[in-house]
């Protein structure tokens, strides 16, 4: 599999380091040139410099092959536009956006864009611990 | 009429207060504290402050009314497209126009759906253009007001559009050829018409996109 991972920070070189440690061919794209430190030293996946709105960027990056892209730059934005462009320029089969704003990453779910939110899986989580404790603390009682 | 701007720079600004002077209603949304503190001196209760592209945010500005017009002119290009998709999808904003800051971003601007845009710098390179001769299209008429242009050009046998159909050459938005000449005869151009070298074609162009029409028909101008 292929796989091209936009914007290589906390998220994109995680994901990177974990589909390339499953075998996968993964090139990852940022802005900035230090973000490859974070892939560590081994990296032997490729790295494009440059942003991913740029067409000649992705396109250096092999996206036109890629079977699967993670767009995780840390703007909202720029993540769903980016998507948007690799859907349906480059219709590559699966793209994923990372969308902070639970409400933008709604509206572009619902519209086809398949989205992840940290923050809502945040809220999930925290309320979940928090309703667990109060559900022990009656049945104790 | 209603009109929501998005983005207080001096596009935004400026716009704001001439529609405001046309006795328009106007919103405008300036994210940056500074900013917004000097629109607020102006504008008041006109001005409100936040994130533009935050759904909550646009819709405290009326989004769901809807506005008549949405003018999405920040500078960032990733804004001003998801603020024009949000109001034209999500809220069925019949007019949005966006502010094309890169040029380079054009391209993701028409291929997301965003039709209207404005983008200073391809209008100045328009400008400059239109100051240079240009081999191979020549300007028949100019009208002024509509800011079009006809045009003539000169299919040769090794133009890109040689050979191919009239519907299929990506000529600029707002532009339509209209007729080919050819053998002495003068043929209406439907989107099956064949090009041929040797076929004079009257085009109606945008006066900006000329040199595109051009490259679009000729390919790149010989240096």
């Amino acid at each position: 599999m292929r796989g091209v991972v936009i914007g290589c920070g906390r998220v994109g070189s995680a994901v990177a380091k974990e589909l390339a440690a499953d075998g996968w061919d993964v090139t990852v794209v940022d802005e900035n040139e230090d973000a490859l430190a974070r892939l560590g030293a081994g990296w032997l996946g490729g790295f494009v410099v440059g942003h991913g709105m740029d067409t000649r960027v992705l396109e250096s990056a092999g996206i036109a092959d890629a079977d699967v892209a993670v767009v995780s730059t840390d703007g909202d934005n720029t993540n769903v536009v980016i998507g948007q462009v690799l859907q349906k320029r480059y219709e590559v089969g699966t793209v994923v956006a990372r969308v902070l704003d639970p409400a933008r990453a709604k509206f572009y779910a619902d519209r086809g864009l398949p989205t992840v939110c940290p923050t809502q899986t945040a809220v999930s989580a925290l309320l979940e611990t928090a309703r667990k404790a109060s559900r022990q603390r009656s049945a104790a009682s | 009429m209603y009109v929501l701007v998005a983005g207080g720079g001096k596009v935004g600004s400026n716009v704001a207060r001439s529609l405001l002077e046309m006795g328009h209603e106007v919103t405008l949304i300036e994210q940056r504290p500074d900013r917004f503190a000097r629109l607020e001196e102006e504008f008041g209760p006109v001005v409100m402050r936040g994130d533009a592209t935050e759904i909550s945010v646009l819709e405290r500005a009326g989004l769901a009314r809807p506005p008549e017009l949405v003018l999405a002119v920040t500078g960032d290009d990733e804004d001003n497209l998801v603020i024009s998709q949000i109001a034209k999808e999500g809220y069925g904003v019949r007019k949005a126009i966006a502010r094309v800051n890169n040029p380079r971003n054009q391209q993701h601007f028409d291929l997301l759906g965003i039709t209207q845009t404005v983008c200073a710098t391809t209008n100045i390179l328009g400008l400059v253009e239109h100051e240079m001769p240009e081999h191979g299209l020549v300007r028949l008429l100019e009208l002024q007001k509509e800011g079009l242009v006809i045009a003539e050009v000169q299919i040769e046998g090794g133009s890109p559009a040689a050979g191919k159909r009239a519907g299929g050459l990506g000529i600029p938005s707002g532009s339509r050829l209209i007729s080919v000449w050819r053998q002495g005869r003068t043929e209406l151009v439907e989107p099956s018409t064949v090009l041929r070298p040797g076929d004079q074609v009257l085009a109606v162009v945008p006066a900006t996109a000329t040199a595109d029409l051009r490259r679009a028909l000729l390919g790149a101008p010989a240096k």
